[in-house]
């Protein structure tokens, strides 16, 4: 195993702590997100927790998964792995939340804008966050990936819980992407 | 106009539009990877709908779930029942949630703050 394959495997095993009720590493696709999906929603009918929680988990999975589907890059080329690579793991904790992780590769050149999206999501009250919605839901352009630039608002949104990420250096010009979301 | 009907999948709505009947329906999940290809021939309906609409236009939506890039076609939705509306037709919007479903419920406030017609928000017992 090359020292970056092993990486990516100590960085999963760290994703997959606490209880896990989904994980999944390897190619992402639009048939995955569908059959993803339907297995969660059907996990979750056997946890306790109330329908508004299991509602947000489905919700903010949606968002991560077509985040995933739309903004993965491709891994560095020595990193044996398929070139719609990306990883994601939704959790129970001790404390009764869940715990949505994703983890997917990109370019050096977006992290910046990416690190001062989050903050600035991160650092903004209920109530500006709802304005900022609605600024961005009624402005009529879509990024040419069709994502609409509004997932990670509704994610804080709906949550009322702050983005946690990290970037794993993979080389000159290659990142590992980790996002961590809780919902309680 | 020949009418829309849709049947609902994992994840795109049921959709029901028909120009006779004046009524316009999405029901279920919209929760596909590609929104705006679901979503542009009934952007495109509604375009020739609103040229000459019903006096009045009865709108049901009854999601589920929708992602984010369905809510900004479902605001272009709104958007053409808001010309027929401004054009001085009725046009009743039915906005359906589930009895705890506060982000549904809240969803539909936000559409109603950014579109001029009042919605009816309608409560689904589980």
């Amino acid at each position: 195993m090359s020292e970056t394959n092993f990486n990516i495997k100590i960085i999963y095993d760290q994703m997959n702590d606490g209880n896990v009720i989904f994980t999944y590493k390897g190619d992402i696709s639009s048939d995955l997100i569908t059959d993803a999906l339907n297995i969660v929603e059907e996990k979750l009918k056997n946890e306790k927790s109330k329908n508004k929680i299991k509602r947000r988990i489905y919700y903010v999975l949606v968002e991560c998964l077509q985040n995933l589907y739309h903004h993965k890059d491709k891994p560095p080329d020595l990193i044996n792995l398929g070139n719609n690579f990306a990883m994601f793991v939704l959790s129970k904790r001790k404390d009764s939340s869940y715990k949505i992780s994703t983890g997917n590769f990109i370019t050096k050149d977006k992290i910046q804008l990416l690190k001062d999206r989050i903050d600035q999501i991160n650092s903004l009250s209920a109530k500006e966050l709802k304005a900022l919605y609605k600024l961005v839901l009624n402005n009529q352009e879509f990024s040419e990936k069709g994502g609409g630039g509004l997932g990670m608002i509704d994610i804080v949104k709906r949550t009322k819980n702050k983005l946690s990420y990290k970037f794993h250096n993979f080389g000159n010009n290659d990142y590992f992407y980790m996002l961590n979301i809780k919902v309680d | 106009m020949k009418k829309i009907s849709i049947t609902g999948s994992p994840k795109t709505p049921f959709v029901n539009f028909d120009a006779k009947e004046g009524l316009v329906e999405i029901k279920g999940r919209s929760i596909p990877e590609n929104s705006i290809e679901f979503y542009k021939p009934l952007v495109d309906w509604l375009d020739l709908y609103t040229k000459s609409p019903q006096k009045m236009t009865n709108v049901n939506i009854q999601l589920e779930y929708f992602n984010t890039s369905s809510s900004k076609c479902i605001l272009d939705v709104f958007k053409r029942l808001e010309t027929i509306y401004k054009a001085r037709n009725e046009v009743i919007i039915n906005w359906f949630y589930e009895e705890d479903d506060e982000d549904m419920l809240e969803a539909g406030e936000d559409y109603e703050s950014i579109i001029n017609i009042p919605f009816k928000m309608v409560e689904l017992e589980e």
